[in-house]
C-alpha cells in the first residue's frame, strides 16, 4: 500500500471523530462525515490502484 | 433466578455453540485451498486461534478495558470526555473472572478475536507462512481488534456517539474482512493465477466447504447472539428472533447469490452460493435483535446479489482471494453496519453514526492491521518460497500431507 493511500485512510477516521466532537447535529456534521469518507475512498483507490499497477510489472507486493 | 441471571445463563450457552465457527471456518478454509495444502490450512485456524486468544490476553485485554473495572483513556473535546482506549491491566490482571459479567465477556473476546484471525486465512490460502501469520495473527487480535471492540462495545467513542454493532458485523468480520483485504495486497496472487492469461484455481473440496459452510452458521448464532446479551441489551427472549433473523438473511443472500449466478454463468456457482449464505448472516448480525424478519432478509439479499460482482471486481483487480472473505466478511460486515442504521428504529442521525463507525474501520482497523502484516513481513517473509508453492505447503512447512498418496504422485511428477 502506497504511503499516501495509507496517510488517507488514517485521515478519515479523526476527522469523522471531530464532526460528532466538535459540531452539533447539523447539515455541517453530515458534511463533515461525507467529507471524511470521500477521503477514505480516494485512499482505497489510490491503494487499490498501486496494487494493480504493481501486479501488472511483477508478482506480489514482496 | 433473576433476569440477570437469565443473561448470563443464556449468554454462557450461546458462548458453547461459538466454536463452531472456528470449525466451520476451518474446514471452508480447507475446503477452498488446493489439496496439497489442506493440512496445513486446518492447522492455520488452530494455531492462529491460539495466537490470537494468547495475543488478546496478553495485550488485548488491556486496550479493551471495559468490564475489567479500569477507565478509558479519553480525550476531552468540549468537556466531554471521549473514550479513546482502554486502560487495564494485562494478562488479565485485576479482572474479577469469578463474576459473570467479566467472565463472559473474556470468554466472548477470546472467541471474537480467534475468529477475526481465522477470517483472513482463506484469502492467504496456499501462500501464506505459518510463524508468520501466527505472529500476524496475534498482533491483529491485541491492537486493531481490541481497540476498535473497545471503541464499539467498550464505552469508546464509537458507542458514545450512538454507533450500534449488536452481533458483530464491524467488530469481528469487517475488522477480520479488512485484515484478509491487507493480508491479499501483502502475499500477491498464488502462482499461475494471473500468469500467461490467468486461470482458475478451484479449491480442492466442495463438499468441506458446503459442510464448513452450515457449522460457521450454527456458530456464528450462538456468537452473535452471546454478543447481543452482553454488548446490545438484548435479553434471553430475543434469541428466537436473531436466530430467525440470522437464518432470514443467510437464506436470502443464498437465494440471491444463486439467482446472480445462474443468470449470469447459466448455472448455480457451489462456492459462491455457500459465500452468498455467510455474507448474509454476517450483515444481519448488527442489527440482529432489532429488526423484523422482512428487513433481516432485505439485508442478506442485497448482500446475495452484490456479492459474486464483488468476487468478479477483486479478480479484475488482481487481487486473488481464494475463500472469498475480503467480500464476504469485509463488504458484509461493513453493508450489515450501514443498514443497520438505516433499518434500526431510534434517533434520525443512527444512520450517520453507522457511517462513522465504517469510517474507523477504514480508518484505523484496515492500516493498523496492514503495518502489523507489513512489521511482521520484515522479520519473517509471510509470503512461503516459490518452490513451497509449488510442492504445496504441507510438504513444505508441515512435513507430511493430507493426502500422502496424491503428493507422493505429485512428487512424482514434479522430479520428472
Amino acid at each position: 500500500m502506497k504511503a499516501a493511500a495509507l496517510f488517507l485512510l488514517l485521515a478519515g477516521c479523526p476527522l469523522s471523530f471531530a464532526a460528532f466532537a466538535l459540531l452539533p447535529p447539523s447539515p455541517a456534521r453530515m458534511g463533515f462525515v461525507f467529507a471524511a469518507l470521500a477521503v477514505q475512498l480516494l485512499g482505497l483507490v489510490l491503494a487499490f490502484r498501486a496494487y494493480y499497477a504493481h501486479q501488472q510489472g511483477s508478482g506480489g507486493e514482496q | 433466578m433473576t433476569p440477570a441471571d437469565l443473561t448470563t445463563l443464556a449468554a454462557a450457552l450461546c458462548l458453547l455453540v461459538a466454536p463452531l465457527a472456528l470449525a466451520g471456518l476451518a474446514l471452508m478454509n480447507a475446503g477452498f485451498s488446493r489439496s496439497r495444502s489442506a493440512a496445513h490450512a486446518v492447522l492455520s485456524a488452530l494455531v492462529a486461534s491460539a495466537s490470537a486468544a494468547i495475543g488478546f490476553l496478553i495485550l488485548g485485554c488491556a486496550f479493551f478495558g471495559a468490564f475489567f473495572g479500569a477507565p478509558s483513556r479519553t480525550i476531552t473535546v468540549h468537556g466531554l470526555p471521549w473514550g479513546l482506549i482502554g486502560s487495564a491491566h494485562t494478562f488479565l490482571r485485576g479482572v474479577d473472572l469469578h463474576s459473570a459479567q467479566p467472565a463472559l465477556a473474556v470468554g466472548f473476546l477470546l472467541f471474537a478475536a480467534a475468529l477475526v484471525a481465522v477470517i483472513p486465512l482463506g484469502s492467504g490460502a496456499d501462500r501464506w507462512r505459518l510463524y508468520p501469520m501466527a505472529l500476524s495473527a496475534a498482533l491483529v487480535a491485541a491492537i486493531p481488534f481490541a481497540i476498535f471492540a473497545h471503541w464499539i462495545w467498550g464505552g469508546g467513542w464509537l458507542s458514545q456517539i450512538g454507533a450500534i454493532d449488536a452481533g458483530g458485523s464491524s467488530a469481528i468480520a469487517a475488522v477480520g474482512g479488512l485484515s484478509a483485504l491487507s493480508i491479499t495486497w501483502l502475499l500477491g496472487p498464488r502462482q499461475g493465477k494471473y500468469d500467461d492469461g490467468g486461470m482458475a484455481l478451484p479449491g480442492h473440496n466442495m463438499v468441506m466447504v458446503l459442510f464448513g459452510c452450515l457449522l460457521t452458521f450454527a456458530g456464528w448464532i450462538g456468537l452473535t447472539s452471546a454478543s447481543a446479551l452482553l454488548f446490545g441489551a438484548a435479553t434471553p427472549a430475543s434469541i428466537p428472533l436473531i436466530a430467525a433473523n440470522t437464518l432470514l438473511a443467510a437464506s436470502a443472500g443464498l437465494l440471491a447469490t444463486l439467482w446472480v449466478t445462474r443468470s449470469r454463468y447459466g448455472k448455480a456457482d457451489a462456492s459462491l452460493c455457500a459465500n452468498g449464505f455467510l455474507a448474509g448472516m454476517v450483515a444481519v448480525g448488527a442489527s440482529c435483535h432489532l429488526i423484523v424478519p422482512v428487513e433481516a432478509a432485505a439485508i442478506g439479499l442485497a448482500i446475495g446479489v452484490i456479492l459474486p460482482f464483488s468476487v468478479e471486481w477483486l479478480d479484475i483487480l488482481g487481487l486473488d482471494d481464494p475463500s472469498g472473505a475480503i467480500t464476504v466478511f469485509g463488504i458484509g460486515g461493513l453493508w450489515g453496519t450501514f443498514a443497520a442504521g438505516a433499518l434500526v428504529p431510534g434517533h434520525a442521525a443512527q444512520w450517520l453514526a453507522q457511517l462513522v463507525v465504517i469510517s474507523a474501520l477504514l480508518g484505523m482497523a484496515l492500516p493498523v492491521t496492514h503495518l502489523l502484516h507489513l512489521a511482521v513481513n520484515l522479520i519473517a517473509p509471510q509470503r512461503v518460497s516459490a518452490e513451497g508453492e509449488q510442492f504445496g505447503l504441507d510438504l513444505h512447512e508441515l512435513g507430511a500431507g493430507a493426502y500422502p498418496e496424491l503428493q507422493q504422485v505429485m512428487k512424482d511428477h514434479l522430479n520428472r
